[in-house]
């Protein structure tokens, strides 16, 4: 029995720190209405600043919480400079531009506390006067995580007494309801929006601080934790302190006991769990519907054109160069461009799920890895031969698309963004974890293509044909009723809904086949390099193709091509210094910030109308050729 | 109030038999034990002050909301518990207060896009839809006089076109029943009568039944074949304008029990 309550109070414990950066995470995009992705680093960098601090100030009781309390302040600076150099600027910017320079910012912060703290994971101090343990009903509990217990609650009714009894507290409420009403009524947004999101930076920062005795600080702590406040807050609800609260005691003791139960299978429990509440009550435990015109990504509404005659020769020159390239180029960087291919399928999969659905995945790398790691597995275990594995790869991808989507899609917006990274999290925990199957972080080796394909040459043109013959496909499906359907699902739902369209399994469909595409990019990938690792289905693998996306522009059909060919050459480029994702950082900040089209969106921008990249307007009607054919 | 037993007669089921409807948000009895039919080709307005129930009858009617009891029959059948593209399907087609179109597609495929639902095509990956059903949409376009723009992106249209677009969306696949909320809503006084003169016109040529919301009059004593009343969630009074305009039911719901400015002064 003991052993039990024990076990339930170790659970209460590490909720503690999991609903302090849940709730910060909620009160920022409450009010500013931007998904902090470099919440998880905040909270990170609260455990790296509480250790200095701690060492700094000396081993007294009352030092120690003073340490912690000055690294949630530090932190708080931190957020207080990133919104003041970078958020301030791209309030009014489509919310992806939003969420990938805060991925920006993650980088940046993993470099910076990797040159403050160094590589080592540093095992945190012990909180003096509270290191003993006590008995309950005889079992040994630690005494501070007795204190954990404690804060939890303390800062929930801390932060109801803000948000109740105080001004600030009530325009940040009056905020979160309606920022432009607020803001007609005089007052000061910029002043308000930079107060919240010191408060909820310092929240994580305090979340990572009050966990360092029991979890120190290491360099793998803000994905871990993104995963998971993402699931707190989708669990809980959105915009819900109380649901963050609730969320994060039911998923912490979903922890500490599944491993009492299924040790291994705690994710899978997650899984269960979330998927349940989610069918339940979409909205979360306490979760309010959403506000409708509420849009992931404004600015996708524009008109789509056919191609323009400029745009064909264009296209048709790029096929001819690509088809030639093995004349000209030498090995390296044939094998340079058959990369580049593949990334641009794996970007223009996720490109037509943005742009045509309005559907902001920040979880693709699980089919892409999906797609790597069926083939593998196949090869491995089946002895299935290469043919046979590459054409498997899309399928095995769009299964568990179908799978995941099939939740995913009951969301919408950033709801629907978060879902889709927390999912791929668990992909990748998978793949991480279950090494009997898959081997762990030394992946699966020996994935070669027949020998036939096997050439560097015979290689390329394979690819040549299923990328570009993919990113066709794509693109013909962008014009086909499915395609037309499912930009009316993203135009207007209500009037989608009332014409007879299915929204969710329009959305589901589309979910499954950018999936499987991106799955075969995956394959084609495994077999490029003999290898799979479970950091193709990372969070970062899924931010890459964002990048591309985003570097290509996201309103241009032909923008992850580009995207894909500048990630490459970038990649290549900043890899070589020892502090590669600083440099990454700062350089998609720096191009968030003055290229909000994307290199694609600009150019086409500048010199789309003189080109006639697009057709006509009015050469889109049907010739008078056309129309004889269709009657 | 009882269902009007009018109607009722044998031979002839009525496009729409709405009974007992009712819908609390929280404490609130937003639409209370309402029942009416609608006719065969019957061009019926539903009235009433703001807040008095009209769009959640809406709501329910094309399944965007649940009902908390009550039974819809189109023909017959049973409606309620459908979602919105269900009940589309079945016939019932609706016009939004606020026009819904899809503002990244020109005006022609915004109608061949009902098209496309209606034949069932929406899963079909490898055909061309630039074009598709092109014919029939400026058919439809050309019914409501927007052959001109047929090419440009809603996105850019005046508001009174896009009621133009909604219109010839709302016809594209002759529902037997077409729910119009507001259709003049937010437009200039001429263009109003213009509009709803069209769309009565259109309604009666292809024998569609329609129940609609409006707040002007003059619109709804020109056209309505017959007039419902809406107050606080309940019927209160059904009849020709004539009956309605003197229905002191009506007047008092409308303009309360006090004086009125003209009259002191008379």
């Amino acid at each position: 029995m003991g052993v039990y309550l024990v076990q339930f109070l170790t659970g209460l414990a590490s909720a503690s720190a999991l609903f302090l950066a849940a709730s910060g995470l909620s009160i920022i995009f409450g009010v500013t209405r931007v998904v902090n992705f470099a919440h998880g680093s905040f909270y990170m960098l609260g455990a790296y600043f509480g250790f200095s601090f701690v060492q700094m100030v000396g081993g007294g009781a009352i030092g120690f919480w003073v340490a912690l309390l000055l690294a949630a302040v530090a932190v708080g600076l931190v957020g207080l400079l990133v919104e003041l150099v970078i958020l301030r600027r791209l309030y009014k910017a489509p919310e992806l531009f939003q969420l990938i320079a805060t991925f920006g910012v993650i980088l940046i912060v993993q470099d910076a506390a990797l040159w403050a703290w160094g590589a080592e994971d540093l095992l945190g101090p012990r909180a003096p006067g509270l290191t003993g343990i006590v008995r309950i009903m005889g079992t040994p509990m630690p005494v501070y995580d007795l204190v954990l217990i404690a804060v939890g609650p303390l800062v929930l009714l801390a932060l109801w007494l803000l948000f109740n009894r105080t001004r600030w507290g009530v325009l940040v409420r009056a905020a979160t309801e309606d920022r432009e009403m607020v803001g007609a009524l005089g007052v000061n947004q910029s002043l308000l929006f930079t107060g919240v999101f010191v408060l909820g930076s310092m929240l994580a920062g305090l979340g990572g601080a009050i966990q360092l005795p029991k979890g120190g600080a290491d360099l793998l702590m803000d994905f871990g934790i993104l995963a998971e406040v993402f699931v707190v807050t989708v669990v809980g609800g959105m915009g819900s302190i109380f649901g963050a609260f609730l969320a994060a005691v039911l998923i912490s003791q979903l922890n500490t006991f599944g491993i009492l139960i299924w040790p291994g299978g705690t994710l899978v429990l997650m899984f269960i769990l979330m998927a349940v509440i989610l069918i339940v009550r979409p909205t979360g435990l306490l979760g309010r519907p959403e506000t409708v015109g509420h849009k992931a990504a404004a600015g996708f509404e524009q008109a789509l054109r056919p191609a323009g005659p400029h745009y064909k020769l264009f296209v048709g020159g790029l096929l001819a160069c690509l088809a030639a390239a093995p004349v000209f180029v030498d090995e390296f960087q044939l094998v340079l461009i058959t990369d580049i291919m593949v990334l641009a399928l794996f970007a223009t999969s996720l490109h037509f799920l943005m742009s045509t659905g309005g559907l902001v995945s920040f979880g693709h790398a699980a089919f892409y890895g999906g797609g790597a790691y069926t083939a593998a597995l196949l090869v491995t275990y089946a002895a299935s031969p290469f043919e046979l594995a590459l054409l498997l790869a899309p399928l095995g991808a769009g299964m568990l698309a179908l799978v995941i989507g099939w939740f995913c899609v009951r969301l919408s917006g950033v709801y629907f963004a978060m879902l889709t990274l927390a999912f791929a999290q668990v992909a990748w925990s998978v793949a991480f974890q279950w090494s009997e199957v898959t081997n762990g972080d030394d992946g699966l080796l020996g994935i070669w293509p027949s020998l036939w394909a096997s050439g560097t040459q015979v290689f390329y043109y394979l690819a040549l044909v299923f990328c570009v013959g993919g990113i066709f496909l794509i693109r013909r499906v962008v014009f086909a009723p499915f395609g037309y359907g499912l930009r009316a699902t993203r135009d207007s739902t209500l009037r989608a809904a009332a014409i007879g369209i299915d929204i969710k399994r329009q959305q589901l469909m589309a979910f499954v086949f950018a999936g499987a595409m991106a799955g075969l990019a995956g394959g084609l990938f495994a077999f490029s390099k003999g290898s799979v690792f479970p950091d193709e289905m990372s969070i970062p693998r899924s931010f890459d193709a964002l990048l591309m996306v985003l570097l290509g522009g996201v309103e241009s059909l032909s923008g992850p091509f580009v995207g894909a060919a500048a990630f490459t050459y970038l990649h290549d480029e900043l890899i070589t210094f020892e502090y590669w994702r600083l440099l990454v950082g700062s350089t998609i900040v720096a191009l968030v910030l003055l290229f909000p089209q994307g290199l694609a969106g600009a150019a086409k921008h500048h010199l789309g109308r003189f080109l006639k990249l697009e057709a006509d307007p009015e050469a889109a009607a049907p010739s008078p050729r056309r129309k004889a054919r269709e009657a | 109030m009882s269902a009007p037993s009018t109607i009722e007669r044998a031979t002839d089921l009525p496009s729409l038999a709405v009974r007992n409807l009712n819908k609390a948000f929280g404490g609130v009895q937003a639409v209370r034990d309402v029942s009416f039919d609608l006719a065969e080709g019957e061009l019926l307005a539903l009235i009433g002050p703001n807040g008095a129930g009209k769009s959640t009858c809406f709501n329910m009617l094309n399944g965007q909301i649940p009902a908390d009891s009550g039974s819809v029959r189109l023909a017959g059948e049973e409606l309620l518990g459908y979602a919105p593209a269900e009940i589309w399907r079945r016939g019932v087609g609706r016009t939004f207060q606020i026009t819904a179109t899809f503002p990244s597609m020109t005006v022609a495929e915004n109608v061949a896009m009902v098209l496309m639902s209606q034949q069932r095509e929406l899963f079909s990956f490898f055909r061309s839809a630039t074009h598709r059903h092109r014919d029939r949409a400026m058919e439809l376009l050309d019914l409501v006089g927007m052959t001109g723009q047929a090419d440009r992106p809603c996105g850019v249209l005046s508001y009174g076109d896009l009621k133009r677009v909604e219109l010839a969306v709302a016809l594209g696949n002759t529902p037997r029943v077409l729910l119009m909320d507001e259709p003049t809503a937010g437009m200039a006084p001429r263009e109003r009568l213009e509009l709803m003169g069209l769309a009565a016109r259109l309604v009666g040529d292809l024998g569609i039944s329609v129940l609609f919301t409006e707040h002007d009059m003059d619109i709804v004593f020109g056209h309505a074949d017959r007039i419902i009343v809406l107050s606080r969630g309940a019927l209160i009074a059904e009849g020709n304008a004539e009956q309605i305009r003197n229905d002191p039911l009506v007047l008092k719901t409308y303009l309360g029990e006090g004086q009125i400015y003209g009259q002191a002064e008379d």
